[in-house]
């Protein structure tokens, strides 16, 4: 296999470790834990969204709903049926890639703005519906019992087992969307996004293509839903369905550079850890979303192909280092 | 149970009318240009704000201030639209959805720097008036008359006057009004303005009887999305008839399930219009 051997591959892998392993060594390891979780969790989010986003250029706005509802079905198991947490992690996919697949195969037919006003709307029919769904608590969402924690060794040791599972969640995706950008099907979604018809004069089956593309997209969001619902402890619609988190994920992927593997990890990174300095700025916190806002404008106006396709633009030899 | 459905339908509808002037800015942007104004929501709040400042601190009368909140948003939609979309108005649909929304970003990170999101309202009333079983207030009344005439002058505007046949002219074929001799920037900042207009007005409309926080927009917005596709995006009477379909829906629907399902109805049949007729129950024209 020809493709192991590309340092892209092994760049983004290596920065992913890198900052798995952080909080292994920093000195206030609680907190390094919970700073590190929210980058893994967003750089996750962004890495899967980008690979229906960027590679098959379908926008997806309501991409969150993945990561609810598959919080949603985990959540139900560990907590009303006590289930180890991989089931529920594995029933979260489960659930999120058979939705996907369904309503994939209805939704993906719209095509631009249309497409992602559908998204929106399948996020908002999922938040309202989940509120009256009393199974899943309804409008207050559940809270898992504390006796939960015993079977993982205490709530300390569950937090680091929920971290390391949402590490290795995100080695897997940053993987995937190597393989996939690297393979016949990537190739083909690729062509899907320069030109739908002509890639489908070509032999590409665009309806399945996309199909299986919105599927990966989906079931990752849906398994980092179960372990971050669990290390909080609580779920509820509110906190499940945030169109705006769905958007940020977009931003990510932006930022960095839509369409390529390294893009969504350095998109990730660069704005949590912004929207963490400006949270706690003196200067800025009141002012936060603006400033986001600006630098997002900024971004979509003058830099369309993100920082990983800027430095590929401008310098040519990179490309081979930058996927 | 028939009253409660008569009164409750007739009060959907009158707000269906509001609905329907907010969704109309939308669907007039998206027919002129394919885009979709995702700061719609945040600058509704701000034709809510407007009449708030106006009535609570000047004690200037709400349909007075309308006339000015108008202008005020025209103004405001020229600038967004110059500054923020022009640029990117070529590019693909992702450009242009994150370039509004990051509009949306900056408005409600202003607006809840300086106001703070807790709930605000106006507090003006005009009485009500009863027919039979039904009892509507004034402000309802007044709003819904006031969505129609704004309705009306708007395609006054669009198919009598010399700007209004050019914002159709380069909605129908851009390349082909610049060809004669259209100044197409103009026009679509013209369009962009009228857009947001019809948003602030919509904004301050609800003000006048619903509370409010710099965050009430989004709510709004989702149901101007669902107007729009009930109506066909791009249709600006569509929008009106979606609106009031809308209203009456929100009526009627408390009358059978609980008022919490409402959302759900609404989306599915959201998306469910998407699928079977993307161009809205009248086809979609301009």
């Amino acid at each position: 296999m020809k493709q192991w051997r590309r340092p892209g591959l092994w760049l983004s892998l290596a920065l992913t470790v890198a900052v798995s392993l952080w909080p292994v060594f920093a000195s206030n390891k609680a907190y390094a834990r919970e700073v590190a979780f929210t980058i893994l969790k967003a750089t996750a989010l962004a890495s899967s969204l980008n690979i229906l986003l960027g590679y098959t250029g379908y926008v997806s706005f309501g991409h969150i709903v993945f990561f609810g509802l598959g919080g949603y079905v985990g959540f139900y198991l560990i907590s009303v049926h006590s289930l180890p947490i991989y089931v529920g992690v594995l029933a979260a996919a489960a659930s999120a890639a058979l939705l996907a697949f369904l309503l994939g195969k209805a939704i993906l037919r719209l095509r631009g703005a249309y497409f992602a006003l559908a998204t929106i709307g399948v996020n908002e029919a999922a938040r309202a519906f989940i509120k009256n769904f009393d199974p899943f608590g309804g409008p207050t969402g559940m809270t898992l019992n504390f006796s939960v924690y015993r079977h993982y060794g205490g709530p300390n040791q569950a937090l680091w087992i929920a971290y390391a599972a949402v590490a290795g969640l995100t080695l897997l995706v940053v993987l995937t969307s190597f393989l996939v950008k690297t393979s016949r099907f990537g190739l083909g979604l690729m062509a899907i996004r320069e030109n739908e018809d002509a890639a489908e004069v070509m032999g590409v089956v665009a309806p399945s293509a996309k199909t299986w593309a919105y599927v990966i997209s989906a079931v990752f969001p849906a398994m980092i839903g179960v372990l971050f619902f669990f290390k909080n402890g609580n779920i509820e619609p509110g906190d499940a369905f945030v169109l705006h988190q769905s958007i940020e994920s977009i931003v990510m992927v932006m930022l960095g550079g839509q369409g390529t593997v390294l893009g969504p990890l350095l998109g990730a990174a660069a704005y949590q850890r912004l929207r963490g300095f400006l949270l706690v700025s003196p200067l800025f916190k009141n002012i936060q979303l603006t400033v986001s806002g600006v630098l997002l404008l900024v971004i979509i106006l003058f830099v369309p192909a993100g920082l990983v396709g800027w430095l590929r633009g401008r310098f040519p030899p990179l490309r081979r280092v930058l996927e | 149970m028939l009253d409660f459905i008569v009164a409750s339908l007739a009060d959907g509808l009158l707000l269906g009318f509001v609905y329907g002037i907010a969704a109309m800015g939308l669907s007039l942007i998206w027919g002129v240009m394919d885009v979709i104004n995702l700061s719609h929501g945040s600058i509704m709040a701000l034709g809510m704000f407007g009449i708030y400042f106006a009535f609570n601190d000047w004690g200037l009368h709400p349909y007075l201030t309308l006339v000015l909140v108008a202008g005020a948003g025209l103004l405001l939609g020229i600038l967004i639209y110059s500054a923020a979309v022009h640029r990117v108005i070529d590019a693909p649909h992702l450009s242009t959805l994150l370039a509004t929304f990051s509009v949306d970003m900056i408005l409600i990170g202003i607006g809840t720097a300086l106001l703070s999101t807790s709930p605000r309202n106006v507090d003006f009333t005009l009485g009500s008036i009863s027919l039979g079983p039904i009892t509507l207030p004034w402000v309802r009344l007044a709003a819904a008359l006031a969505a129609i005439l704004v309705a009306a002058l708007l395609h006054l505007f669009l198919y009598r006057t010399r700007s209004g046949k050019s914002i159709r002219a380069v909605a129908n074929n851009r390349a082909a009004a610049e060809l004669m001799g259209i100044p197409s920037s103009r026009v679509l900042a013209l369009s962009f303005g009228l857009g947001t207009m019809l948003a602030t007005i919509a904004g301050a409309l609800i003000s006048t009887f619903f509370p409010f926080t710099v965050l009430a927009g989004g709510a709004y917005q989702l149901r101007s999305f669902v107007i729009c596709v009930l109506g066909g995006l791009g249709n600006p009477l569509g929008a009106l008839i979606g609106g009031l379909i809308l209203g009456g829906l929100e009526g009627i629907i408390p009358a059978f399930m609980e008022t919490s399902w409402v959302p759900v109805v609404e989306f599915i049949l959201f998306v469910a219009m998407l699928l079977v007729r993307p161009a809205g129950l009248l086809r979609s024209k301009t």
